[in-house]
């Protein structure tokens, strides 16, 4: 089945105070599509004025939505998700246009995600509660959750409407304002969630503001008047933030990448069946998402007895993937998010080439036809090297596989450990005893063990090392967003005695 | 002769003429990964925190090019270039709102540099 580009106004403004608003200084940017590097509409432009009057409306707003019960905000949460719900396939189609992931994938992936994780907060609130201890026969220490006041959140490209719902839902449900910043590759599905929900919430506590990075992202990120930052991005920005957040003695959270390995053991081919084939699957999930993604399994790592055998079946499935028009259900790997992204990437393959690792599939762009001819596509590509090797250590994030061989246990740990990052990784292995000992001993914050790139609202994500830290999803997640009120209360008619 | 890590291409130094006009002094901060990552950044100087761990690669017609030392151990056997492209990334990088964005073209050291600069 085919779709086609949706359908946009000329321009958008940002989302502050309930209201759309144009930018103060009255700037917008071209946001285009690098499916076929079409126009999609002009979105705000905005600067520190813009910000000031999100963070105003915010603040204005905290007091009054601090104090909503939880069963009033978890009913809010349940109604976006249903309006993302009932408008899946509109949302689907502007992701696809915006990030150039297949439509297929929005479809499937990305939309429903964001669905249930509204869902999964609302239900959340409703059933957690604080906690009282009894220290003596008449001191009772009693700790209420208290919102934070006001977040601000920036938010990256690859995943649009599934990052803000990451990131929306926790801060709201705790009770929070929120000023989020999207990305300014992928402004459209967050314009159009505003759009839909506009109503939903009381004015001031969503606020949306279009930009770019020194312009917005830095007002925003340094501004005196949020109390905390969550950023997900890559590591010098990430340093920045805390560097702004620490002037105001802020907290953050931090999602910042990585360099996951996702290691094959001998006995994942002691039988050929349907086991097999989810690891020879999982293997190529490097290329889901055009490898955009900060937990893609770019390191594969497989012991020496199988290489030949396993590798050949999976250069065999990646031969197969489709990569077409974006638009069509068959299209399987799309477009590169934007241009840069898209130079970057051949980059990294020519210098993995000169480092002189061979190239078992892809390693080109690719070049579609018709319009689509001016769309960013790489061909899902494998380099065979060494782990010493730039593509082996540096986040590429595009479809492009480093695979290396190990030996024993040991070998497998110590290349996959070798690297300045921790947030995901993958073990695949028929072993019950490696099933266990495997993942404790790879230091990263999510550790996939027989599966690959599921991202469940129930489970918490988040890196080691220079991945970050901080953790997303899970109820876990809230109390990154509040801080705790430790009433003690004596309920003792008789003085001290001091004084 | 002298044996340099990093080099800048004419087109990238337009644009540093241009940044350096509306910012003043200009550090260039490589960054690792994710989404923006694995290019180089530009800032203020004075924006950044810099220290001992970061590692001063030269200077690109004035401008400071650092590493950050952990990064550094996996990069120093190639050579970087610095180049413009058309794009945008969403970092703090000042040149993003030109709709350009800096990039990197590697290629490994030669014997002879390798043998010089990482002695």
């Amino acid at each position: 089945m085919g779709y086609s580009k949706p359908k946009f106004k000329d321009k958008y403004e940002n989302f502050i105070n309930g209201k759309f608003v144009a930018p103060v200084g009255g700037q917008y940017f071209d946001n285009t599509s690098p499916i076929d590097n079409s126009l999609i509409a002009k979105y705000a432009r905005s600067q520190k004025e813009d910000v000031d009057n999100a963070v105003a409306a915010a603040n204005a707003a905290k007091d009054a939505w601090g104090n909503t019960s939880a069963a009033e905000r978890a009913g809010m949460l349940n109604k976006v998700a249903d309006i993302i719900e009932a408008n899946l396939e509109e949302f689907a189609l502007v992701e696809t246009c915006d990030n150039g992931k297949p439509i297929r994938e929005t479809l499937n992936a990305d939309i429903p995600l964001s669905v249930d994780h509204w869902r999964y907060f609302a239900a959340v609130i409703r059933a957690e509660e604080g906690s009282a201890t009894e220290l003596d026969a008449n001191t009772l220490s009693m700790n209420i959750k208290e919102p934070l006041g006001v977040v601000a959140q920036i938010i990256p490209w690859n995943f649009p409407l599934l990052m803000l719902s990451w990131k929306l839902p926790p801060a709201l449900a705790a009770g929070n304002c929120v000023i989020l910043k999207p990305a300014e590759q992928t402004p459209s599905t967050a314009t159009l969630l505003m759009e839909k929900i506009a109503d939903v919430f009381p004015p001031g506590v969503i606020n949306i503001i279009h930009g770019f990075g020194p312009e917005a992202g830095k007002p925003l990120a340094s501004h005196s008047g949020v109390s905390k930052v969550a950023f997900t991005g890559e590591t010098t920005t990430g340093q920045l933030i805390m560097q702004y957040a620490s002037k105001n003695l802020n907290p953050v959270t931090m999602e910042l990448g990585g360099k996951s390995p996702n290691i094959f053991f001998s006995s994942v081919m002691d039988e050929d069946d349907a086991f097999l084939d989810k690891a020879i699957e999982g293997a190529v999930l490097f290329a889901f998402n055009q490898g955009e993604v900060c937990t893609c399994p770019s390191r594969l790592l497989v012991q020496e007895d199988i290489y030949d055998a396993f590798m050949k079946r999976v250069v065999a499935r990646t031969n197969a993937i489709v990569q077409t028009n974006p638009y069509d259900s068959s299209c399987m790997v799309g477009a590169q998010a934007s241009n840069d992204q898209y130079e970057k990437i051949l980059s990294y393959i020519k210098i993995g080439k000169e480092e002189g690792a061979k190239v078992l599939t892809g390693g080109e762009a690719c070049k579609l036809d018709g319009e689509f001819a001016n769309g960013f596509y790489i061909q899902p590509t494998i380099l065979e090297g060494h782990n010493k090797m730039r593509i082996f250590q540096e986040e590429i994030f595009g479809p492009v596989l480093s695979v290396t061989k190990f030996k024993d246990e040991a070998e497998a740990l110590e290349i996959a450990n070798d690297t300045l990052y921790g947030l995901g990784a993958g073990v695949w292995t028929r072993d019950a005893h490696q099933l266990y000992q495997i993942p404790r001993a790879i230091k990263a914050g999510r550790v996939w063990v027989n599966c690959y790139h599921a991202y469940p609202a129930h489970a918490p994500f988040g890196g080691y090392k220079k991945s970050g830290f901080g953790r997303e999803n899970h109820l876990m997640m809230m109390n990154h967003y509040r801080q705790t009120k430790n009433m003690l209360i004596s309920y003792d008619k008789n003085k001290l005695g001091f004084f | 002769m002298e044996y340099k890590r990093v080099a800048i291409t004419d087109k990238a130094i337009e644009v540093l003429n241009q940044l350096r006009e509306k910012h003043g002094e200009l550090i260039f901060h490589q960054s690792g990964g994710c989404c923006d990552g694995s290019a180089p950044m530009i800032f203020e100087e004075g924006d950044m925190y810099l220290d001992d761990s970061d590692i001063l690669l030269g200077q690109l017609d004035g401008v400071n090019y650092y590493m950050n030392q952990d990064q550094f151990e996996y990069w120093k056997h190639t050579h970087l270039t610095v180049d413009i492209t058309a794009g945008r990334g969403s970092s703090f990088s000042l040149e993003i709102p030109l709709g350009v964005r800096f990039i990197i073209h590697s290629r490994l050291l030669t014997d002879e540099e390798n043998a010089e600069l990482n002695k």
